[in-house]
C-alpha cells in the first residue's frame, strides 16, 4: 500500500502537518508536536479506520429512512463496499435504538446497529 | 385561567437544548411543558445521522438521533407534556408571567400561561438570499441543512453534481454523506483563507474522499433559467472581491450553501428585547436570564454551538434557573456588564448579576486564529485571570469557568481580551 506523504493531525485543535517517510517498512512520522500525532501518523498511514453513518430504507411511507451506524470503526478502504451491504437492508418491523440489524460486518466483528428507533405508532 | 393551563415553567423548541431545560426545570420541582412546532421532538438532531456527539457528556461518539433519544427518555421518566406540532405565534408578560398564545390543528389557537419562560427555538440556516451571487434564482440552490433533511429524512437524492459554498461543518458532512450516496461533489469553496468548520470535518469528510476545498474562492454566478447548469467561480483578494481573469464556469445540477448559521429569534426580538449583534442571541445573565426577567434561553438560540454537549448544558442552566426564579420569586438583579474586547468574536453571557455568586461558565470565540494567545479578563484594569491558549479558532467555541470572588466588589464591568499569537 502507498502511504501519503503528507497529512494533517487532528488529535488536538494545533493541527500540526506530519510528513511520513517509510524506511524499511517502518513509518517516520516528522512535523508533530507531541506523542500523539505520532501515533495518529503511523495509524493513519497504515490501517486508517471510520466508523460509518448512513440510513436505510424501512417498508413504512410515513418514516421511509431508518439512521443507522457501525458500532465501531472498520478500515477506512471498506467504506463503500459495507455502504453496499448496509444498502441491502429493508427493516419492516418495529426496531429499536440501537437494535442490531447486520452482525459481524463484512467479517470485520464490527455490527450495524439502528441509531433511531421505529415503533407501532409510526408505522 | 383554568390550572392545567398554567405552569411554572414553559419551555419553546423540544430540540436538545429545549429537552435539557425541561429535564432540568422539572427536577428542580417545576411544573414544566414543552412546545414543540415539528412532529417529533429532537429538533435538528433527528436529521443529523452521522456521529460525533456527546463525547464530552457521555463520553461516547453518538450520532444525532442517539443523543436526542437519551434525553428523549430522561423527558419519558418524567412524563413531561410535549405540544408537538404546535407552534408559539406571540409571548406576552403579564402580571403573572406569561400569557403563551400557541397554535395546532388540534386546538386551533389557544393560550397558556407560565411563570416563567425558556427559549430553546435553536437557529436557522444562513440562505441565497443572504449572500451575493449573480445571476438565476434557478432551482436547485438548497442550503446544506435542506439537503441533510431530504438526504437522511426523506430518502432522496437531490443532486448527481454539485458545488458546495462554505466550508462551515454542515457542508462538510453532506460533501461526504452525498459521496457516499453516489452523487460527485466537485468542490467546496470558501471565500476566507482557512475552512470555517473543524478540522476533523475537513479530514474526515474531503481528503478521505478527495474532494478538493478551495480557499479563498467563492462562487459569483449561478447559470441556469429553470435548474441549476453550472456555476461561475473565481478566487478572491484579501478584500474578498474576486479576482478578473480567474473565472471558471462549472457544470453542476446543484449549488449547495453552507454559509452559517443564525439564531432563531424573530418572535421575541420583535417583542422588543435586546440582541447582542455578536451572537445574534438574547443578551443574558449567567443564568442565562434575558434582560426581561423571567425570560431564559439557551441553546442554538442563544448563541451557535458547535458541540451539542454545550448546547444541553446550557439547556441545564437555565432550565434550573427558571425553575429557581419561579420559587424563589421575583428579586432585583445586580446586573454588570462583560465586555468582549481586542479579537472576541462572541462571549455569552454578556452580563453577571452579582447578586447570584459562585462560579460562571463563559463560551467564547476568538475573531481570528491566534496562535500562542492569552486572554485576560480584568475589571477595572485590574487583572483577574489570564489563560494561555495554544492555538484559538474561530470553528472552536471555548468554555472557561471563572470563580466570581475574584472580582471587586466595587466593578462596574469585567473585559474580557485576548492578544499575543498571530495568523499562521
Ligand atoms: C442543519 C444543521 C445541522 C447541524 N449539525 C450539527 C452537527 O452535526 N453537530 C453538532 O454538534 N451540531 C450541529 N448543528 C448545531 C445543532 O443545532 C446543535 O448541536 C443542537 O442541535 C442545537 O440544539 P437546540 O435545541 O438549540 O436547537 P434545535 O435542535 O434546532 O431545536 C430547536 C427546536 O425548536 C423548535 N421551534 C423553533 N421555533 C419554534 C416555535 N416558534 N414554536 C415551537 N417550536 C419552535 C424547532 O422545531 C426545533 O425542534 C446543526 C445545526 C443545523 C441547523
Ligand atoms: S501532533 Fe500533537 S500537538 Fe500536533 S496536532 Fe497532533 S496532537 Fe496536536
Amino acid at each position: 500500500m502507498k502511504i501519503p506523504e503528507e497529512l494533517t493531525c487532528i488529535e488536538c485543535p494545533l493541527s500540526c502537518t506530519l510528513r511520513l517517510k517509510e524506511t524499511d517498512g517502518k513509518i517516520e512520522v516528522s512535523g508533530n508536536q507531541c506523542r500523539r500525532g505520532e501515533e495518529y501518523g503511523r495509524k493513519e498511514a497504515l490501517h486508517p479506520c471510520r466508523s460509518l453513518t448512513t440510513t436505510v430504507a424501512t417498508g413504512y411511507a410515513h418514516c421511509p429512512r431508518l439512521p443507522v451506524r457501525t458500532a465501531g470503526e472498520i478500515p477506512r478502504e471498506l467504506l463503500f463496499a459495507a455502504l453496499r451491504e448496509i444498502k441491502k437492508l429493508v427493516v419492516r418491523e418495529p426496531v429499536l435504538t440501537g437494535q442490531v440489524l447486520i452482525k459481524n460486518l463484512l467479517g470485520t466483528g464490527v455490527d450495524v446497529i439502528a441509531t433511531g428507533e421505529l415503533n407501532e405508532q409510526d408505522i | 385561567m383554568p390550572p392545567e393551563r398554567f405552569y411554572d415553567v414553559a419551555v419553546i423548541g423540544a430540540g436538545p437544548a429545549g429537552l435539557a431545560a425541561a429535564v432540568a426545570a422539572s427536577d428542580a420541582g417545576a411544573r414544566v411543558t414543552l412546545v414543540e412546532r415539528e412532529e417529533r421532538p429532537g429538533g435538528i438532531l433527528k436529521q443529523c445521522v452521522h456521529d460525533g456527539f456527546g463525547l464530552i457528556r457521555f463520553g461516547e461518539k453518538l450520532s444525532g438521533p442517539e443523543y436526542a433519544y437519551r434525553y428523549l427518555r430522561l423527558a419519558a421518566e418524567r412524563e413531561l407534556p410535549i405540544l408537538t406540532q404546535t407552534f408559539l405565534l406571540a409571548l406576552e408578560r403579564d402580571a403573572e408571567g406569561y400569557r403563551l398564545r400557541l397554535q395546532n390543528s388540534r386546538q386551533g389557537v389557544f393560550e397558556l400561561c407560565a411563570a416563567a419562560v425558556v427559549w430553546a427555538a435553536g437557529c436557522r440556516e444562513r440562505t441565497a438570499r443572504q449572500v451575493f451571487i449573480h445571476g438565476d434564482r434557478p432551482a436547485g440552490i438548497f442550503t446544506a441543512g435542506m439537503v441533510q433533511y431530504m438526504v437522511n429524512v426523506q430518502g432522496y437524492l437531490p443532486t448527481r453534481r454539485c458545488i458546495i459554498l462554505g466550508s462551515g461543518d454542515i457542508g462538510l458532512i453532506m460533501a461526504r454523506r452525498l459521496t457516499l450516496e453516489g452523487a460527485r461533489v466537485l468542490g467546496v469553496f470558501e471565500i476566507k483563507p482557512e475552512p470555517s468548520g473543524l478540522m476533523r470535518n475537513v479530514v474526515q469528510c474531503l481528503h478521505d474522499f478527495n474532494i478538493p476545498l478551495h480557499l479563498s474562492s467563492t462562487v459569483t454566478r449561478v447559470h441556469g433559467p429553470k435548474r441549476v447548469e453550472g456555476v461561475t467561480v473565481a478566487a478572491v483578494d484579501e478584500r474578498l472581491q474576486p479576482i478578473p481573469g480567474t473565472e471558471r464556469t462549472i457544470a453542476c445540477d446543484a449549488l449547495i450553501l453552507s454559509v452559517g448559521l443564525i439564531p432563531e429569534n424573530d418572535l421575541i426580538e420583535s417583542s422588543g428585547l435586546p440582541l447582542d449583534p455578536r451572537t445574534g442571541g438574547p443578551i443574558v445573565d449567567q443564568n442565562l436570564m434575558s434582560c426581561r426577567e423571567g425570560l431564559f434561553c439557551c441553546g442554538n438560540a442563544l448563541h451557535v454551538n458547535d458541540l451539542v454537549d454545550y448546547v444541553s448544558e446550557s439547556g441545564e442552566t437555565a432550565g434550573r434557573a427558571a425553575a429557581a426564579y419561579v420559587f424563589t420569586g421575583r428579586r432585583q438583579r445586580e446586573l454588570i456588564a462583560v465586555k468582549a474586547g481586542a479579537n472576541l468574536l462572541s462571549l455569552v453571557p454578556q452580563q453577571l448579576d452579582r447578586k447570584s455568586g459562585g462560579a460562571v461558565t463563559f463560551y467564547f470565540r476568538s475573531a481570528h486564529t491566534l496562535k500562542n494567545a492569552l486572554l485576560t479578563i480584568s475589571a477595572g484594569g485590574q487583572i483577574l485571570k489570564q489563560k494561555k491558549y495554544l492555538v484559538l479558532r474561530p470553528p472552536e467555541m471555548q468554555r472557561l469557568v471563572f470563580e466570581q470572588a475574584a472580582i471587586p466588589h466595587n466593578a462596574a464591568e469585567l473585559a474580557f481580551a485576548i492578544t499575543g499569537g498571530g495568523g499562521e
